[in-house]
């Protein structure tokens, strides 16, 4: 049996632990084999793109240590922006540091969980995963103009039957958290999602999906505020709702 | 203030069309923040809409100009050739100087904003200039041009048409392109009609014609004409210049003098660069294959010539340019102006131009704005980006600016310009979230007081330290099952 490690994430671990739980509920039903692990805290990025790079390499390398566990499974990160953060910038965060060299082996294995799971598309269609709903792919920033990743977590959905995959009017267009973006201008962060909401709504979707549990807090919450008919859900989230 | 300005028909003009319209201590930058300026421009849902009409037609113009041609190899060959004439600025620049020179073009060098003001109306005294028409210029902007000749008393007019109506308004523009992209077709209507004296049609076209009729007035009684340049031309000594109005070529070519202020990045090696600038520069600016006019200026009337200025100056202009050559900014002087980063930008999208409080708006807007006017002033706009990459995607010499804005950001924090409670709170961050144990004490705290607060599966309470996303949005909680 194949084992992975999954990274929650800070975000998942305050305020979206369903988002976990989800992704380990369908890895074990496609027979993979899921460690949680201990001590992985947070990949670093509020405080690298914030500039505040001494802090944010103190916490990115509790979660380096944690991580490198001597072992090569795949990491899995259930969020597009995190992964791109540990494959694409630790690189540069812990750059002449003794941890460099760790920190390309823990690169090399992390996988954002949507792009993981095309690689299993005939095991997922296998489980006869069916939920009648129509939804929308949200695109997010560093999963798609970093990570390249577009037709993974579409290819992840459309191994759902009854699932109606419509693409979205600017679904590559950000939503607007931005991390700390969303706490510094919360009137732009805010405009931002509208833009996206009212595409969404116009795209008469039931379900507005992403990878990256920020976008969702942002887009979700605004909707939430509005009244909004669309909701929001995490790839993870869909896959194991439509679980017979 | 200056002499009132006539018309076609020698009536004098209505205040406002040659207002002081880009006074330099009208500072925006240094009177408000961007959350106040943003704040404007988000209360004018139409610039909204008209701003993602726009912007969404000309990106999409932009793809189809290039459908079909090897783009990313064509964006490779201009990023080469900028960063090599960026690399080599010193010995091109003096290239270009020798051979403008031959050509009898008065070159002069303007360290800074206030070198080229005086040396503009240095010029304008000289040559006993009374009235200046101008071409568009975003440099002309950056030194704030316009008042300080009207100050010498010299009539300033304003003759791209989007110009023209900012001019008028005592507005600035707010696109590196399309300067009026903020304004409505109504206003121009409303404002036309005044100077008018008389009820205009609501009709693109005949608002273009009042326009250019009290221009070509303007142009034939002008004694100077000012433009910008967006190539210099190292090789052979000239300025080449893309326009799609014709004024362009009738500022550059109609006075008898003519004076281009050029920033000193825009250098090209050989004239044949041209061949892969023009085309990025077009088709990522307007989605053209060529813009209506090219014009490639080599200097004043020759005798035997029938056309063109007696005497061409070129003002090239530093302020703040060569600071950043060899430093970790060196690849914003890549940049050619095209716009097309701040038309994908999503939060230019919303707030529009002005909210970036100076000349540059969109992405290089928030990268040039620190760098050309110093951190204590610009540095705010290194983090009015959601860092979401689209201007990356899209700029046709392959500006980092994502990597840019990072950069500024990290600068920010060195250089002690952070607010000290994002400081401390970084601090705090580093400190505890470094040790797993204090981490999952402080997850568990938070999930604890979020789970008091919350309303069903969803937090809506203002309360300190939340408000700043509970004003406009719910917090979802996605609990355990």
């Amino acid at each position: 049996m194949t084992g992975v490690r999954l990274f929650p994430t800070c975000v998942a671990d305050t305020v979206a632990r369903r988002t976990v739980d989800d992704a380990t509920r369908v890895l074990e039903r496609l027979g993979i084999r899921v460690d949680g692990g201990r001590g992985t805290t947070c990949c670093g990025q509020p405080g690298f793109n914030s500039g505040h790079d001494g802090p944010a390499r103190a916490v990115a390398r509790a979660t380096l240590r944690a991580l490198d566990d001597g072992g090569d499974a795949p990491i899995l990160v259930p969020s597009g922006s995190c992964a791109s953060m540990i494959r694409l910038h630790w690189r540069e965060l812990f750059h002449g540091t003794p941890d460099a060299i760790g920190a390309a082996r823990i690169a090399r294995r992390v996988r954002e969980l949507s792009a993981y799971l095309a690689d299993h598309v005939d095991a997922l269609r296998a489980l006869d995963l069916r939920s009648d709903v129509r939804v929308g792919y949200h695109d997010s920033c560093h999963m798609l103009r970093e990570l390249r990743l577009r037709d993974e977590p579409r290819a992840v959905l459309a191994t759902v039957s009854g699932l109606e995959l419509v693409e979205v009017r600017g679904a590559e267009r950000c939503c607007g958290f931005g991390g700390t973006f969303s706490g510094r201008y919360p009137e732009v962060s805010v405009a931002m999602a509208d833009s996206k909401i009212a595409d969404a709504e116009a795209a008469d979707i039931d379900l507005l999906v992403s990878a990256d549990p920020g976008c969702l807090l942002q887009l979700g919450g605004r909707m939430s505020r509005t009244g909004s008919p669309v909701r929001v859900a995490h790839v993870a989230t869909v896959l194991a709702e439509a679980l017979p | 203030m200056s002499a009132p300005v006539e018309d076609a028909l020698g009536r004098p003009l209505p205040p406002g069309w040659a207002a002081p319209a880009h006074a330099p201590d009208d500072d925006a930058l240094t009177a408000t923040t961007f959350t106040e300026r943003a704040h404007e421009g988000l209360g004018r849902p139409f610039q909204r809409t008209a701003i993602a009409n726009a912007t969404d037609h000309t990106t999409a113009a932009l793809h189809q100009r290039f459908a079909g041609v090897d783009h990313e190899a064509l964006r490779d060959e201009a990023r080469r050739i900028r960063a090599h004439a960026i690399a080599q600025l010193p010995t091109y620049l003096e290239q270009w100087i020798d051979r403008a020179e031959e050509r009898g073009i008065v070159v002069h060098y303007a360290a800074d904003a206030a070198e080229a003001r005086s040396i503009v109306a240095g010029i304008c005294r000289d040559e006993d200039v009374r009235r200046v028409v101008k071409s568009k210029s975003m440099a002309s902007e950056e030194v704030a041009l316009n008042s300080a000749i009207e100050g010498i008393g010299v009539d300033v007019v304003e003759t791209d048409l989007g110009e023209f109506v900012v001019q008028a308004m005592g507005d600035r523009p707010s696109h590196v392109i399309a300067p009026i992209l903020h304004r409505t077709r109504g206003e121009v209507r409303d404002l036309f009609s005044a100077m008018a004296g008389e009820e205009l049609p609501d009709d693109p076209e005949a608002l273009t014609r009042f326009a250019r009729e009290g221009l070509r007035h303007a142009f034939v009684t002008a004694d100077a004409g000012i433009s910008g340049g967006n190539f210099l031309i190292a090789e052979t000594g000239e300025v080449a210049m893309v326009t799609n109005e014709g004024n362009g070529r009738l500022t550059t070519s109609l006075p008898r003098v003519h004076i281009a202020l050029v920033g000193i990045e825009k250098l090209l090696p050989r004239r044949r660069d041209l061949g892969v600038l023009l085309p990025l520069l077009t088709g990522h600016g307007t989605g053209q294959q060529i813009t209506t006019y090219v014009s490639v200026l080599g200097g004043p009337r020759a005798a035997q010539e029938p056309d063109g200025p007696d005497a061409m100056h070129v003002v090239l202009l530093d302020a703040g340019r060569s600071a950043l050559l060899g430093g970790p900014f060196e690849e914003a002087l890549h940049c050619i102006r095209c716009g097309a980063c701040q038309n994908v930008c999503p939060v230019y999208r919303q707030v529009g131009g002005h909210a970036y409080g100076w000349v540059y708006g969109g992405p290089i807007g928030a990268v040039l704005t620190p760098l050309f006017r110093g951190q204590r002033d610009g540095g705010e706009l290194s983090h009015a980006t959601t860092l979401c990459g689209a201007c990356d995607d899209i700029c046709p010499v392959r500006i980092p600016l994502h990597d840019l804005l990072l950069r500024l950001r990290e600068r920010r924090v060195q250089e002690g310009a952070a607010p000290l409670g994002e400081r401390v709170a970084f601090a705090l961050w580093g400190h505890l979230w470094s040790h797993p144990m204090l981490y999952r004490t402080s997850t568990a705290a938070a999930r604890g007081a979020l789970g008091l607060l919350a309303q069903g599966d969803v937090v809506r309470r203002q309360v300190p330290g939340l408000r700043r996303w509970t004003a406009g949005r719910d917090l979802p909680l996605w609990r355990r099952r």
